[in-house]
């Protein structure tokens, strides 16, 4: 059925359709409307679902992670500081190998205080072990969360995944929305190592210096493995709901010379610029990256490359750009733009094409940087 | 691609009538985006709220810079904000109010919104409500149609009365 939805609302009806058995939240600010909507799903009786409104983020998780391991699905939803907040505990949720579902809205860290959009705080969690996906419209957000429950919970996963989507450009964002009915798409949760009053294990017990990195590398392992599974249920999503994903979408990229890597709104907005190259003749290309864990293989061979970050790693560089690198072995045009909400619009997109000097960094708004 | 800026205070229902502009539009057969201001809203302070319409999926988010049509819900924002800062060569202007306004350049149509709200009853802790009667002021502007108006304010609204004074906005509207 088709309504107009935001991002967050978008999120909170894929979570009523998937039926966690719990959600722990923080209710407060940096939260949003998607745990407030799912609140109002379980009072009304639209959910049966244990709802548990918690003290804080680590909380949050922390009930998460203790339900996850009886063997049931869980999901939470956070933001910015509260995702920090949580950073002990996503660790744990990994190494546990318990398949939450979190929507993370992205938003600016502070200080100076900001509510706007920027990516930093969940590239802040990607060596936790959780996968995460980006999405760049309220439609993919409703799908990539319908989607996260199933890849999370597959049997050779069993890795959390956090859902990503951009604070107020897509969170608050009213668009069309077209809800399924995911029916058995995703199937009966099946925890192989949940707990079991008639046969009692230890769980998060001393690890030794010989054993601890067999647990590290099966975190890799399946984190490679998970490759498989994502195509394969966006592949079975589109079969089944006409919706068609990849790890990257590929706008123009076949014939180009240059191509604009992003993630997020970013992405999408990056389509209108590359049309606009396209007529003043310049053969540009954007890709914009849908899954940051796994990272996957780009197709760049051959291409000139400009990546935005809307994000950055002091002392480092833009995190995407320098992941791109450090893949492909190629200098990149790196353009940070977009921090803590900074308006870039597609005539400012087009134009880091135009002006790309390779091997350079700019941070888009700052006069006299090197 | 047709680009609407709506001005108004908050708590007066500019963000509602974008998206109940975008839902009638969606009835129409058409895209939408709709999204209030990024920002941290306070109840009485001005605030603008934007629509896209499209006959393709929409695929830009940043801010409308140049509107086609500009709409006030509430005159008073005039004294302190810009409203005409913009807006297209050609654009159009709707404003809330009883008497006629001119705008040098730019077709500016008025209907009293506030007096329908009044006299329909649409008043909530104490203000009017407008969201719904500035539907019907822009389905007689064509923006919209007035049946996907009706469908997308009974999707929102149980009570008829909104419906009714999108009715009396679309009738006494002077274009």
């Amino acid at each position: 059925m088709k309504k107009i939805a935001t991002g967050n609302k978008a999120v909170a009806e894929a979570v009523k359709q998937a039926k966690p058995s719990v959600v722990a939240a923080y209710p407060i600010t940096p939260q949003t409307e998607i745990v407030e909507t799912i609140a109002d799903y379980v009072t009304s009786g639209q959910l049966e679902s244990r709802y548990i409104p918690v003290e804080s983020e680590h909380s949050a998780m922390a009930a998460c992670i203790g339900a996850s391991i009886t063997g049931v699905r869980t999901f939470t939803a956070t933001s910015s500081h509260g995702l920090l907040y949580m950073h002990e505990m996503t660790n744990w949720a990994a190494g546990a190998r318990l398949p939450v579902v979190m929507a993370n809205v992205n938003r600016s860290i502070g200080p100076g205080w900001n509510i706007w959009a920027e990516h930093t705080d969940a590239l802040q969690e990607r060596d936790t072990g959780w996968l995460q996906v980006y999405v760049a419209t309220v439609q993919e957000a409703y799908d990539a969360t319908l989607m996260a429950f199933r890849i999370a919970e597959h049997n050779d996963v069993l890795l959390p995944v956090m859902v990503n989507l951009d604070g107020f450009s897509l969170s608050h964002i009213m668009q069309p929305l077209d809800t399924v009915e995911p029916g058995d798409f995703i199937p009966p949760i099946h925890l192989p190592h949940a707990i079991d009053p008639k046969n009692p294990t230890s769980y998060g017990g001393l690890t030794g210096p010989n054993d601890h990195f067999r647990f590290r590398w099966d975190i890799e392992r399946s984190m490679r493995d998970s490759v498989k599974v994502i195509e394969a249920t966006q592949k079975e999503f589109a079969k089944r709901f006409g919706r068609s994903y990849g790890f990257t979408e590929d706008y123009r990229c076949e014939d180009a010379d240059v191509i604009l890597v992003s993630m997020g709104t970013f992405g999408k907005e990056a389509e209108v610029a590359i049309d606009i190259l396209r007529k003043e003749g310049i053969k540009a290309g954007s890709m914009r990256l849908r899954w940051f864990r796994p990272f996957p293989k780009l197709e760049l061979a051959g291409k000139e490359v400009v990546v935005i970050d809307r994000d950055y790693s002091f002392g480092s560089g833009g995190i995407l750009a320098k992941e791109i690198t450090a893949q492909t072995k190629r200098e990149v045009y790196s353009v940070i733009a977009g921090i803590g909400g900074q308006e870039v619009t597609y005539d400012d997109l087009a134009d880091f094409v135009r002006k790309r000097r390779i091997g350079t960094e700019f941070w888009f708004g700052v006069t006299g940087n090197v | 691609m047709f680009e609407i800026r709506i001005h108004s205070r908050g708590g007066q229902g500019g963000v509602t009538a974008a998206r109940l502009l975008a839902m009638a539009a969606l009835h129409d057969g058409k895209y939408a985006t709709a999204c209030p201001f990024y920002g941290a809203e306070r109840r009485g302070a001005p605030v603008v709220s934007f629509v896209r319409i499209d006959d393709h999926p929409i695929k830009v988010y940043s801010q409308i810079r140049q509107p086609d049509l500009v709409v006030v819900l509430d005159a008073s924002v005039m004294d302190v904000v810009d409203v005409l800062n913009g807006l297209k060569k050609g654009g159009r202007v709707l404003i809330n109010s009883a008497h006629k306004q001119e705008f040098a350049g730019f077709a500016t149509s008025h209907v009293d919104l506030t007096g329908i709200a009044l006299r329909e009853n649409l008043v909530v802790a104490g203000s009017p409500i407008l969201n719904t009667p500035v539907l019907g002021a822009l389905a007689k502007m064509g923006i919209c149609s007035a049946e996907s108006v009706k469908k997308a304010i009974r999707e929102m609204f149980s009570d008829e009365k909104n419906v009714q004074a999108a009715e009396a906005a679309y009738k006494e509207m002077s274009l």
